[in-house]
């Protein structure tokens, strides 16, 4: 076992890992943050995606001790005071989930685009979501969605 | 699925790293951005007793100047070369095909080192490392060596990084001015090249100076096309020209066949992409 300390969703945790825990795995069976989903075996998927220290990672694809130290943001942290988050509302709006099971990592990903480049084209929306598969949508509304809010943002 | 057990230690030096290799011997695996060695690990293709994490070694991480030459520590991650005006200015090649490697969050996490070092003849860090005359920096017990990129990649998957080694940095002697593209061929978003092209080129005077072409899956290691660099020095910027020169860029090579095409059209494609990344990189 290692001891790790990790900050999770603003909490600090302290907790002793199998080193070959996968960080999705702390994040849902120690932690119970069940909110970020395991969709793949292959790290294509994207529906795992949480933020390590503000950008966007594949967390089957980290080791929890690798956050060892560091902070994590998950889909089930971005909501502030009760209001969905500024993505979360337009996903929402926009439609821009049908089953619902790549929308977590979707829209973590979308965040960190966004923190990258404030103002994307269509095609850099498509591009910056690369890593995130759905096979719903058609990805027509996420695209949307995520110029909604960079729309806003603009405009503010 | 989930790695076999293994020991795990962190070292936040070098020095400590390679006693814990030393120690480990040939049952120790080093882990840098986890990219690649964490999906082997969890398709247990490999299982490791101690896992080596450089992840805590300061040093290993860093772009810097040293007069002619970029030096890049190998623990620095694809995303922090994309945000280096360093690397856009002097190694613009480096930049392009980093660009498209992955997706962000990828890019967010692997190093330039592990992917020199894991070494996978689709992978896209290769080719303009070869191109730009990249120097290696290995570091084992017996102290430092430099290997030239032409002599660094072995075979499929093999480097000439020894097991109680490690590679520490990249130094590329600066190409400031020169042109760059990167062409690589794909047919669904978020694939390995089927095949890309790394073009850099040296424009004087309208015509061609000198040009450095890597191509990435064309064989067992990253490949110069000599050929095609040879007929471009000191000839025309010009559609026609760049044609004529790009045609031997499949000579000497030995791709793949696989589901994605057959040796053949590999070869062809070498040729069109050739192409398109040379005029991609003198601007026209
Ligand atoms: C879904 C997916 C898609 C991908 N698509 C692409 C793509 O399109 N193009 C592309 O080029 N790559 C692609 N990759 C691979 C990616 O580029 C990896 O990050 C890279 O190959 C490995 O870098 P790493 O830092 O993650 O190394 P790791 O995975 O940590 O290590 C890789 C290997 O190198 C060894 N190693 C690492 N660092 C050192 C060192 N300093 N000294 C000695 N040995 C070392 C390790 O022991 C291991 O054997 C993809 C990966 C995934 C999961
Ligand atoms: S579960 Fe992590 S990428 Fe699919
Ligand atoms: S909404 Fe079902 S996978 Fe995206």
């Amino acid at each position: 076992m290692t001891r790790i300390t990790v900050t999770v969703d603003g909490q600090k945790n302290v907790d002793d890992v199998e080193p070959r825990t996968l960080l999705v795995h702390y994040l849902r069976e120690t932690l119970g943050k069940v909110g970020t989903v395991v969709g793949c075996d292959t790290s294509n998927c994207g529906a795992c995606t949480v933020h390590l220290d503000g950008r966007s990672v594949k967390s089957c694809n980290v080791l929890a001790v690798q956050a060892d130290g560091h902070e994590v943001t998950t889909i089930e942290g971005i909501a502030a005071n009760g209001e969905l988050h500024p993505m979360q509302q337009a996903f929402h709006e926009c439609h821009a989930l049908q089953c619902g099971y790549c929308t977590p990592g979707m829209i973590m990903q979308a965040i960190d685009l966004l923190n990258d480049n404030p103002n994307p084209s269509e095609a850099e929306i498509r591009a910056g979501l690369e890593g995130n598969l759905c096979r719903c949508t058609g990805y027509h509304n996420i695209v949307k969605a995520v110029a909604q809010v960079a729309g806003q943002k603009g405009g503010e | 699925m989930i790695p076999a057990a293994f020991d795990y230690v962190a070292p936040t030096t070098v020095a400590d790293a390679l006693a814990a290799l030393a120690e480990g011997g040939d049952e120790a695996k080093v882990l840098a951005g986890g990219q690649s060695l964490l999906p082997i690990l969890r398709m247990r293709l490999n299982a490791p007793e101690t896992v080596i994490d450089l992840g805590k070694i300061e040093e290993l991480r860093g772009i810097s100047e040293d007069g002619d030459t970029l030096v890049i520590g190998a623990m620095t991650t694809y995303a922090d070369l994309l945000a280096s005006d360093l690397v856009t200015e002097h190694a613009a090649l480096l930049r392009a095909a980093i660009a498209e490697v992955a997706d962000p969050q990828i890019r967010h996490r692997g190093t330039i080192g592990g992917a020199l070092v894991h070494a996978d003849p689709a992978g896209d860090v290769g080719a303009p490392v070869l191109a730009l005359d990249a120097d290696l920096v290995i570091t084992g017990p017996g102290g430092e060596r430099t290997v030239a990129a032409s002599d660094f990649f072995e075979d499929l998957f093999t480097t000439a990084v020894g097991e109680d080694e490690l590679l520490t940095s990249i130094r590329i002697p600066k190409h400031t001015g020169w042109g760059a593209a990167y062409e690589k061929f794909v047919r669904v978003a978020h694939q390995w090249s089927i095949v890309a092209v790394a073009a850099t080129v040296k424009v004087a005077d309208g015509q061609i100076a000198e040009a450095k072409i890597g191509l990435t899956n064309m064989g067992s290691t990253p490949l110069r096309a000599a050929s095609v660099e040879a007929a471009l020095a000191g000839g025309s910027t010009d559609a026609a020209a760049v044609a004529a020169a790009s045609a031997s860029a499949a000579d000497g090579t030995n791709p793949p066949s696989d589901l994605n095409g057959d040796a053949d059209y590999r070869k062809h494609l070498a040729t069109v992409l050739t192409r398109r990344a040379v005029l991609a990189a003198v601007g026209s």
